[in-house]
């Protein structure tokens, strides 16, 4: 495989972290444009461990993905005060404060960017990504996921019914965080440079569009999403400087098309085996 | 020095007013974050500097990129937000994300990805009152907003299609029952957002006298700020918003590195969202609009 292909490769499976994180947000009705910041913290936070203090990596993402679900939970607590667009904007500046703090951060660098990190395989990234996707398919077959769904579709009724909802929406923000926290730790020691830049509002808007597009109601969605987030600009590469301008046209397209993206429940159910009634 | 700093913030929030003014028309009456308002701006931008260059008179090429704007959010709001208005908030706003990804990647192949100069003689003289010194051009930005906020204000509150579009931002069902049609009046808040994001990147390109096609992320992301800050369902929030937050900016550059910035604007406005959701201008709580 030419390293061409392996960085693309790379690339899906570190979107497809990223998207996961906002997937799982999603589950709970919350929608959040500022995954990006945590995926920030976990590339920072990973990188300092690895090139500062100098332990092993996967030691490093654990910790970070421990340090930014903390910081999850504490953003996740006023984000209930808040409902759809209102905290999409709240969660749009988080994102931006976090991409700040790390500008000012002199001693990581601050807007020079940080570097020192060692590479890694691409099979570590997909060990992570898949062991990542695999826990949330599993999680989609059980009691808390069918909990996550009812906070998302009426969480007053899910309330009157005696569910917890504030754990179920902080804790999914917390386990979001820790996954994109993941991804930042991964994609750090994938580019082994990292700058505040990194992690902008635009990346933050891929992780939702890799989730919208794949379809947001079932987990492999976010697979599709990433590959196709990935490998539809290089497809496009014949179209030389419009192929932005295609991209964004094939993205209206496809949301008049099928909005609830290209997965979907009823598309599983068409083709799953027939099971008894 | 302080005077002089709130001369050059108050410039700047003339231009955040007028485009947290836009995406507030299409917020408070539709609910709907049209993300491609950031690449109108900077369209609107271009479009004026193109009649500059031209060697018309400023008030035209204002006017040009006040219509060259809204005629692409007509295109927006027929594609990018009719055939959504029933889906949830995410749909629309990367619909229009997508509307930005386009506009900003055509800038980018006409008018190239360098900055457009703008040559010093437009609009040059500088005005001396006492320890504060107001640049020519300064004034004719604080001028046209005045000028365009009064002209909205007459629109929203004076004319019948002003008073449709409150009535939708009120009840959009209750609207309809008693005849307003809901098609028309969305079409003019596109149509006024996208001339008042045009006129926006007009007066912000006679002010930094440059332009590029990636100006309208941030800035555009900032009148988010702005609007949140103001209220988004009192549209009129962001004329003390607009001037607040971009005092606070040049105050923040001059004093404490313009490094911090971002920072301070946007954890003024999550402070906003936590405590008073309804914006410093709102009234009581209950006053919010059903949005979501």
């Amino acid at each position: 495989m030419s390293t061409y292909c392996a960085g693309l490769l790379a690339d899906v499976g570190i979107l497809l972290l990223g998207a996961l994180s906002v997937y799982i947000t999603l589950a709970t009705g919350q929608l959040s444009l500022g995954n990006a910041g945590f995926m920030g913290i976990g590339a920072y936070l990973t990188s300092y461990l690895t090139v500062t203090v100098g332990i092993p990596l996967t030691p490093a993402l654990v910790i970070a993905a421990v340090a930014a679900g903390i910081v999850g939970l504490i953003v996740g607590f006023p984000a209930l005060r808040l409902k759809g667009i209102y905290l999409a904007m709240a969660t749009l500046g988080f994102g931006e404060m976090v991409r700040s703090f790390f500008l000012n951060l002199d001693a990581m660098g601050g807007s020079g960017g940080f570097h020192g990190m060692h590479h890694i395989s691409n099979d570590y990234i997909w060990s992570w990504a898949a062991a990542i996707l695999l826990l949330v398919m599993i999680l989609e077959h059980s009691q808390i996921w069918l909990e996550m769904r009812a906070v998302c579709h009426d969480d007053t009724a899910a309330g009157l019914v005696g569910l917890n909802t504030t754990t179920i929406k902080v804790g999914a923000f917390g386990f979001a965080a820790a996954v994109a926290a993941i991804a930042g730790g991964l994609f750090a020691h994938h580019h082994v440079y990292i700058e505040p830049g990194n992690f902008n509002f635009e990346r933050s808007i891929d992780f939702v569009l890799a989730v919208i597009l794949g379809g947001s109601t079932v987990g492999p969605g976010a697979l599709v999403g990433a590959l196709l987030l990935v490998l539809l600009p290089e497809y496009l590469r014949f179209l030389a400087e419009w192929r932005f301008a295609a991209f964004g046209t094939l993205l209206i397209a496809m949301l008049l098309v099928r909005r609830q993206g290209i997965l979907d429940r009823s598309l599983f159910r068409a083709f799953a085996l027939r099971r008894p009634a | 020095m302080l005077l002089q700093q709130l001369v050059n913030g108050l410039t700047l929030g003339a231009v955040y007013t007028l485009i947290a003014l836009s995406f507030s028309l299409v917020m408070g009456i539709l609910g709907v974050l049209n993300l491609a308002i950031a690449e109108l701006f900077m369209l609107g931008g271009y479009f004026g500097f193109a009649a500059i260059m031209a060697g018309l008179p400023l008030p035209v090429a204002l006017l040009a990129g006040m219509s060259g704007a809204a005629l692409v959010a007509v295109v927006i709001e027929k594609i990018g937000y009719q055939p959504f208005r029933d889906a949830p908030v995410v749909t629309p706003m990367l619909s229009t994300l997508g509307f930005s990804i386009i506009l900003q990647n055509v800038a980018t192949n006409v008018w190239g990805s360098d900055p457009l100069q703008l040559s010093d003689e437009v609009l040059a003289g500088r005005f001396t009152l006492g320890p504060v010194s107001v640049s020519a051009m300064q004034l004719t930005v604080l001028g046209a907003t005045a000028v365009l906020v009064a002209l909205l204000a007459f629109v929203v509150q004076r004319t019948s299609t002003g008073r449709a579009l409150r009535a939708v931002a009120e009840n959009r069902d209750v609207a309809r029952l008693l005849g307003v049609s809901a098609g028309r009046v969305t079409l003019m808040a596109f149509m006024l957002s996208g001339a008042l994001a045009g006129s926006a990147g007009v007066l912000i390109g006679l002010h930094y006298a440059a332009i590029t096609p990636y100006i309208g992320v941030e800035i555009g992301l900032k009148a988010i700020a702005v609007m949140v800050v103001g209220g988004t369902t009192r549209i009129w929030g962001a004329l003390i918003a607009g001037p607040l937050i971009g005092v606070a900016e040049v105050m923040t550059i001059a004093y404490g590195g313009s490094q911090i910035r971002d920072f301070v604007v946007y954890g003024f406005m999550i402070a906003i969202l936590l405590l008073r959701p309804q914006g410093i201008l709102g009234g009581t709580r209950s006053d919010q609009g059903q949005r979501v």
